[in-house]
């Protein structure tokens, strides 16, 4: 069988979870070559912008929703797109959750609509979005 | 009709940067994959560049005078908008192609949308910007869009 018949709507992605500390948040920002104070520079974070404290990079969250998605989907298939918004801030040294769950499966045309989040320890959605996955076709052909 | 948008600002709309051109190494793809903590090998190993790679790819280098106080790097392609104070943004991206090591890609960016709107505690002011990555023969690799509100 198919991986994509055996998917429907309702079924959780495994969670991933990921506490970002100020080792990371260096190697993200200098992997982007991102010099915004407020991802490395905790008394400008806190006394200048206002933050609790060292704020974690958006697209990191954004980053982890593709991570949940392709571990989910191993290599049954492609990401075919995603999307996401930055409601909230996280900060360094919380413990964020990422998880998913199957919105819509279209067998015919052999994708999947997931709806995924990056939460933090309060459990508010800070990073809210979906994502379309297309599985692989398999050797009979679509049925 | 539109508050804080005036005919010049809107003007902006369909403006594009200059394009720019990247080319993808392995370690460069291995640094990315190590600092967003990938659990898949072929991203660690370089292999393949993992989906939101090329925001690293793609992200302005510019001279240390040209930082903001703050350390941002100025978007050349946006005008002075009224509001100033960012809010959320949002990012979508379809994808095309894997992105491997030795792929020389081509961004095109355009700002292809300024609107206002009425927030709950005043004006906001929202933008797209538009981002095609092809190869250098144009092969399609991704689209991606921004939207940024302003408050």
């Amino acid at each position: 069988m198919a991986r994509i018949d055996a998917i429907k709507p309702g079924d959780q992605l495994p969670s991933l979870v990921d506490t970002p500390d100020i080792v990371q948040s260096f190697l993200y920002n200098a992997a982007l070559w991102n010099a915004h104070r407020i991802h490395f520079d905790l008394p400008y974070a806190t006394e200048a912008e206002g933050y609790p404290g060292l704020v974690v990079a958006g697209p990191l969250m954004g980053d982890w929703l593709t991570q949940c998605v392709l571990a989910w989907l191993g290599d049954d298939g492609r990401l075919a797109s995603i999307e996401y918004s930055n409601r909230q801030a996280a900060y360094i040294g919380e413990t964020l959750t990422t998880s998913g769950k199957v919105v819509a499966v279209d067998r015919d045309a052999g994708t999947a609509t997931l709806e995924v989040a990056v939460s933090n320890e309060a459990g508010d959605v800070i990073t809210p979005g979906s994502a379309v996955v297309r599985f692989h076709e398999t050797g009979g052909g679509k049925s | 009709m539109s508050g804080l948008l005036s005919e010049a600002l809107l003007a902006n709309i369909g403006k594009q940067a200059p394009p720019r051109t990247e080319v993808v190494t392995r370690r460069d793809i291995r640094k990315y994959a190590v600092a967003t903590g990938q659990r898949d090998p072929k991203f660690l190993a370089g292999d393949v560049a993992p989906p939101l790679y090329h925001v690293a790819l793609f992200w302005d280098v510019v001279p240390m005078a040209e930082l903001t106080p703050d350390g941002v790097s100025i978007d050349k392609l946006l005008p002075k908008f009224p509001l100033e104070r960012a809010m959320a943004g949002g990012l979508k991206i379809d994808y095309h192609r894997d992105i491997v090591p030795g792929d020389v890609l081509v961004a095109r960016r355009t700002l292809t949308d300024i609107y206002e709107k009425q927030g709950r505690q005043g004006p906001l002011i929202f933008y797209e910007v538009i981002m095609e990555v092809s190869t250098e023969a144009g092969e399609p690799v991704l689209t991606e869009k921004t939207t940024r509100i302003l408050r």
